[in-house]
Parts: structure tokens; C-alpha cells; sequence
């Protein structure tokens, strides 16, 4: 009982032959960021704080799907959205349509913290960025070679890629679902998902979670997706703090952050045991992961896909990072 | 059993001393749409097609934020958002629409025809005119009304939120929403009206559209958490609503139109007043503004 938690995702849906050093680069990264977080965590800072940090740490780094490394749109730019929220008083602040700004959960917390708003999008989000004064960079910043020839073969295939890395024609970690995937009833070609997150709850019971994204490959633009809506990628409160991934879809129509907190709520669960109702009752078709931490110093995630890149760490000592199933 | 519809116009600080010229009209309004709403449920219409029906009525009348008649961003421009979805959960919403007449029908099309729920800005224009939905002239939407509360709220330096606030309408599995959102709102601004969950939800239960200060509404996750209370708790869809309104937001900031597979019908708000109309098969109507015991 009581303590601090963090945990961290990089996105669930991993290519089950996803390379041996992409493996470690990813598992880097993550201990990279637990490590920042729990820093952060031993200096006292609020959940937060720590949430930003991290999540604005995962943005920098080009390896996952949010900021520096987002997906391209069928424009080839990058729009990029992001969302964080504080348990305490369901503050909360979220972003969309991004291109300029270096760290989206920045801008998100802005919102939150000096806009009378929840949620701003496309050029009014731009505006409010300069206006703020954070941190501008040229679109092409957060393009990388590699997503450039992603976007080229799913343009090739017509089709929307959920994770650029994997090849196409390759089996997917979707592998055992049926073939071509539906999305919003419509097919696509392979799911796996990318998105980065993080959950934290502080010594003093304070949840707050963070999500952020470049979205899909080949997306129409100005498309949506679950990270910034508030209740389904993202969502705090006094219980607990969820961050999702996956196919945003299914996690909308699912409201699977909120859904966690609401089986605790009003069912009574524990945090691991809403986590596993939520990822078994409420995805429907859809694949997708999450992570949690309750207010108690609980971690806990799940995920019906093949691996989510995952790390999480509590005050009693505990550490693990993961890619695969257990 | 049977079918059951409800429909709103926004919930806020309606004062009691609304003038009649200002009265008539808007109730006069949620009567129409009513009428029209349940002419379509007795020529047994899909729930989906009379909520997009009856909400593409809201939008054209003027005297509700929505469509032709909506409020006005800080630029003096109209940025208008809808959802719609229904009991299958099957959703799609629209947000920063500056030319579509009727978002509500554009949400629909993101619904069936992309593989996305919610498209927003120039994304959610270009997939307008691909799909050939009609356009006008932004000015379109623009009314002197408006133009003036604006004005008046500028002058305040504060964002207005006030009784011709958001529209919506609801019908058994199906709960649509159109909203302009707040006067003198930042650009890009969206607000609860077009996330699941939040300002809209729809599921096997129950179907629910929430009004009032989006905020309140997003961090609350009011329209899901109807549903969550009957399907965790039990509750009934009178229990949940009156859950979400008392206990579950702050005072003074939400109401909600609600109904239940089973055909029943609620309308809670916390906030002085909510434009307000629903409906039963069993014969049952109400058309509101203020609370029952208030209202003269």
C-alpha cells in the first residue's frame, strides 16, 4: 500500500520478427525513460510533472510513433496529437493536428493549465503554440527516412498502415485474426498500432497519465484517433491513471480509459482485475494494450494483441521492461 | 417498450424572465422537431436515420447553437462540431466544420464511409466536398444575434457559455449531436459534443446526449458514465442520470437527454434551465425549459 508507480508504453501490436537489436534499441529506450521518470518520482516531483517529462522524452526519441518519428499522413506530413490528465481534479488538456510543435504533451498541458479550454486542434493549436512561446520546429524535423519509405508502400498498397515498421505481406502480430482486418467496418492491412505513453501515481496518491502520437500511416488528413480524447486514450482521476494504445477505433468507441476506472468505480475491482475485464469485455474486435496505476502504488497492464512495448517500475523496488507476452 | 424519443437545444443559465419574444420561438422549435422526430418513429425509420433527421432540423433553425445560427470563435468564425452513434457502438464525429450545412449528416458519412470515427478541420472540408454533402458560404451560418453576442462577450473579455447553448436530439439506440460550441471560443477549440463518451454515447443500454460547459463534460465522461452506472450498478436510466448530474458533475455546469432500450425517457440538468422535448409511445410528451416545479 502507498508509494509511488510508474509505468510506460511504446505502443501495443509488435512484429513478432521485429529484429533482435530493434528489440534492444526499444527496450533502451524504455529503461532510458523509466529512469528519468523515477528520478523524477525520488525528487518529489507531482505524477504530473513526471508524466510531461516522460512522455516528452519519448516524443524526442524517433524510434516509437510521437513526435520526432510520427507517422505520415497521405500528405506525407506529420499531424500529431497528445493528451494528459491529473488525477486530483480531472484537470485535463489535449491537442490535435499538430505540425510544428517539437513536444505535442507539452502543448497538451498548456491547454490544460493556461487555456479556458480542454482541446484544441489544427491551426488554432499552432496559434496557441506560438503564442506560448514552446518549442517550434520545421515539419520536416519529425520526419524520418524510414516512415518517408512507409508511407511510399502503403501509398503502393492503398491501404492504412498501423505500424510502419512492419513489411508488407508479412504476417502480423495480429496474426489469428482474420485477414483483411476491418476497421470501423472498413479493411485495412495489418494492425499494430504505435503510441507512446505513460502512467504515474506519487508518494502522495496523485495519479496522472499521458499519451501521445503521430497517428497512422497513409491517415486521411485531419483524422482523429483515441490518444487525445480524454476518457479513451487518456484518463485520471482519484482511483487511477490509464494510458492506451492500440487501434483507436476500437478504443473510442470502447471509452477503454475511462472504462478501467469506471470498473473500479462502480464495480469494485482492483486495478489488475478492471484491467483484464476491460481488455477481455470492452475491445470487441479491436487490439489494443493499456497500462495503470492506482492510487494505492499498483501497476498493472494488459493487452489482447502479440507484445505491447511496455516498462514499468513501483517504490518497493520492482522493475521490469517487456515487449512480449508473458 | 415501444420507442422513445428526447432531443435538447442546450443547457444553461436560462433566466427565468427569458422574454417572450426570445420564449416562443425556441420552444416552438423543439415542438417541430419533435413532431418530426416522432412522425419518422411511427413510419418505423431506423433510430439512426431520426436522429440524423431530426438533428439536421435543429441545425437549420437559427435560434439554436448549431448548424445555421452557431456561435462565433474569437475570429468572429463559425467552427462546428457534431457526433452521432449508435447502439452497435458504430460512431463518427466531425469537428472545425466552417462550410458543411449540416455536420450532423457529415458525421454520419465519417461513420460509414471512411475507416476513421472523427475527422476534424481541413481533413473533415476535403472529405466534405469529396462526398458531395452541401456547402454554403461560412457567412451562412452567421446571424446579426450572434454577431452581437460576440460583440458583448468580447467586450467582457470572457468566453460565454450561455441558453441557446449547444443541440442535440436522441432517439432510442441513436444519440446525435450539433454544436457550435461556445461564443467567443479560441480557434481550434473542440469541445465535449464530438467525443465518444463525453458530450455523446451509445451503446445495447442506452443512448445519451449531454449539454452545457464542455469542459465539465469531458473531464467527466458525463454520456458514458449514464451507461456505465446501468451496466456496472444495475441502476436504471432515471438513477444513472440523476447520478451523473447531482453527484458526478459540478453544479451549475450539465444536463443530459437520455433514453433506455426499454423505451423510457429522462431529462436532467443542473443548471437553470435546458431546452428541452421528449416523447413515448405510450402517449407520454414534454417540451421544458426550466424545472417542471419552476416553470409556469
Amino acid at each position: 500500500m502507498g508509494g509511488w508507480a510508474i509505468a510506460v508504453h511504446g505502443g501495443a501490436g509488435v512484429d513478432p520478427n521485429l529484429p533482435l537489436d530493434r528489440q534492444e534499441q526499444a527496450k533502451q529506450l524504455l529503461t532510458r525513460c523509466l529512469n528519468l521518470g523515477i528520478s523524477a518520482l525520488r525528487s518529489d516531483l507531482p505524477a504530473i510533472d513526471v508524466v510531461e517529462l516522460v512522455v516528452r522524452e519519448l516524443e524526442t526519441d524517433p524510434f516509437f510513433n510521437s513526435g520526432r518519428g510520427s507517422a505520415l499522413n497521405e500528405n506525407g506530413r506529420v499531424e500529431m496529437e497528445a493528451s494528459i490528465m491529473d488525477g486530483p481534479k480531472r484537470r485535463c488538456g489535449a491537442v490535435s493536428g499538430l505540425s510544428t510543435v517539437k513536444n505535442p504533451i507539452s502543448l497538451a498541458r498548456l491547454v490544460m493549465d493556461k487555456s479556458p479550454h480542454s482541446y484544441l486542434a489544427f491551426s488554432g493549436a499552432e496559434s496557441f503554440a506560438r503564442q506560448q512561446g514552446v518549442e517550434l520546429v520545421d515539419n520536416d524535423y519529425f520526419i524520418t527516412e524510414e516512415n518517408v519509405g512507409m508511407l511510399k508502400l502503403a501509398k503502393e498498397a492503398n491501404t492504412i498502415l498501423f505500424d510502419y515498421r512492419i513489411p508488407l505481406g508479412m504476417e502480423s502480430c495480429a496474426a489469428g485474426v482474420e485477414s483483411p482486418l476491418q476497421m470501423n467496418g472498413l479493411p485495412i492491412s495489418i494492425y499494430a498500432p504505435e503510441t507512446v505513453g505513460c502512467v504515474v501515481v506519487d508518494n502522495q496518491g496523485r495519479c496522472a497519465a499521458a499519451t501521445s502520437t503521430g497517428g497512422l500511416m497513409n491517415k486521411m488528413t485531419g483524422r482523429i484517433g483515441d490518444s487525445p480524447l480524454i476518457g479513451a486514450g487518456t484518463y485520471a482521476c482519484d482511483l487511477c491513471g490509464v494510458s492506451c494504445t492500440g487501434e483507436g477505433e476500437a478504443i473510442i468507441r470502447g471509452t477503454l480509459a475511462r472504462e478501467v476506472a469506471a470498473v473500479m468505480e462502480y464495480k469494485g475491482l482492483g486495478l489488475q482485475d478492471a484491467v483484464d475485464f476491460v481488455i477481455r469485455n470492452r475491445l470487441d474486435d479491436g487490439k489494443a494494450g493499456l497500462i495503470a496505476v492506482s492510487n494505492k502504488g499498483e501497476v498493472a497492464c494488459g493487452f489482447n494483441c502479440c507484445g505491447m512495448f511496455r516498462g514499468s517500475a513501483t517504490e518497493d523496488g520492482f522493475m521490469e521492461v517487456e515487449i512480449w507476452n508473458q | 417498450m415501444g420507442w422513445a424519443i428526447a432531443l435538447h437545444g442546450g443547457a444553461g443559465d436560462i433566466p427565468l424572465s427569458l422574454p417572450q419574444e426570445r420564449r416562443q420561438p425556441r420552444e416552438a422549435a423543439l415542438r417541430h422537431c419533435l413532431q418530426i422526430g416522432v412522425e419518422a418513429l411511427k413510419a418505423n425509420k431506423p433510430p439512426l436515420d431520426v436522429v440524423e433527421l431530426v438533428v439536421r432540423e435543429l441545425e437549420n433553425i437559427p435560434v439554436f447553437n448549431a448548424g445555421k445560427g452557431s456561435v462565433l470563435t474569437s475570429s468572429g468564425t463559425v467552427e462546428m462540431e457534431a457526433c452521432i452513434m449508435d447502439g452497435t457502438k458504430r460512431c463518427g464525429a466531425v469537428s472545425g466544420l466552417t462550410t458543411v450545412v449540416n455536420p450532423i449528416s457529415l458525421a454520419r458519412l465519417v461513420m460509414e464511409n471512411t475507416p476513421h470515427i472523427y475527422l476534424a478541420f481541413d481533413g473533415a472540408e476535403a472529405f466534405a466536398r469529396e462526398q458531395g454533402v452541401e456547402t454554403v458560404d461560412s457567412s451562412n451560418f452567421i446571424t446579426q444575434e450572434n454577431i452581437e453576442r460576440l460583440k458583448q462577450a468580447k467586450e467582457a473579455n470572457r468566453v460565454q457559455i450561455d441558453y441557446t447553448q449547444p443541440i442535440q436530439k436522441d432517439v432510442k439506440e441513436e444519440k446525435p449531436e450539433a454544436d457550435g460550441g461556445l461564443v467567443n471560443k479560441m480557434v481550434g477549440r473542440i469541445g465535449d459534443t464530438p467525443i465518444i463518451g463525453a458530450g455523446t454515447y451509445a451503446n445495447n443500454l442506452c443512448a445519451v446526449s449531454a449539454t452545457g460547459k464542455g469542459e465539465a463534460i469531458i473531464r467527466s465522461t458525463a454520456a458514458r458514465d449514464v451507461a456505465a452506472l446501468m451496466e456496472f450498478k444495475g441502476v436504471s436510466l432515471k438513477e444513472a442520470a440523476a447520478y451523473v448530474v447531482e453527484e458526478g458533475t459540478p453544479k451549475g455546469n450539465v444536463g443530459l437527454v437520455a433514453v433506455s432500450a426499454t423505451g423510457e425517457v429522462t431529462m436532467s440538468f443542473n443548471t437553470t434551465g435546458m431546452f428541452r422535448a421528449c416523447a413515448t409511445e405510450d402517449g407520454y410528451w414534454e417540451i421544458g425549459i426550466w424545472p417542471s416545479d419552476v416553470q409556469k
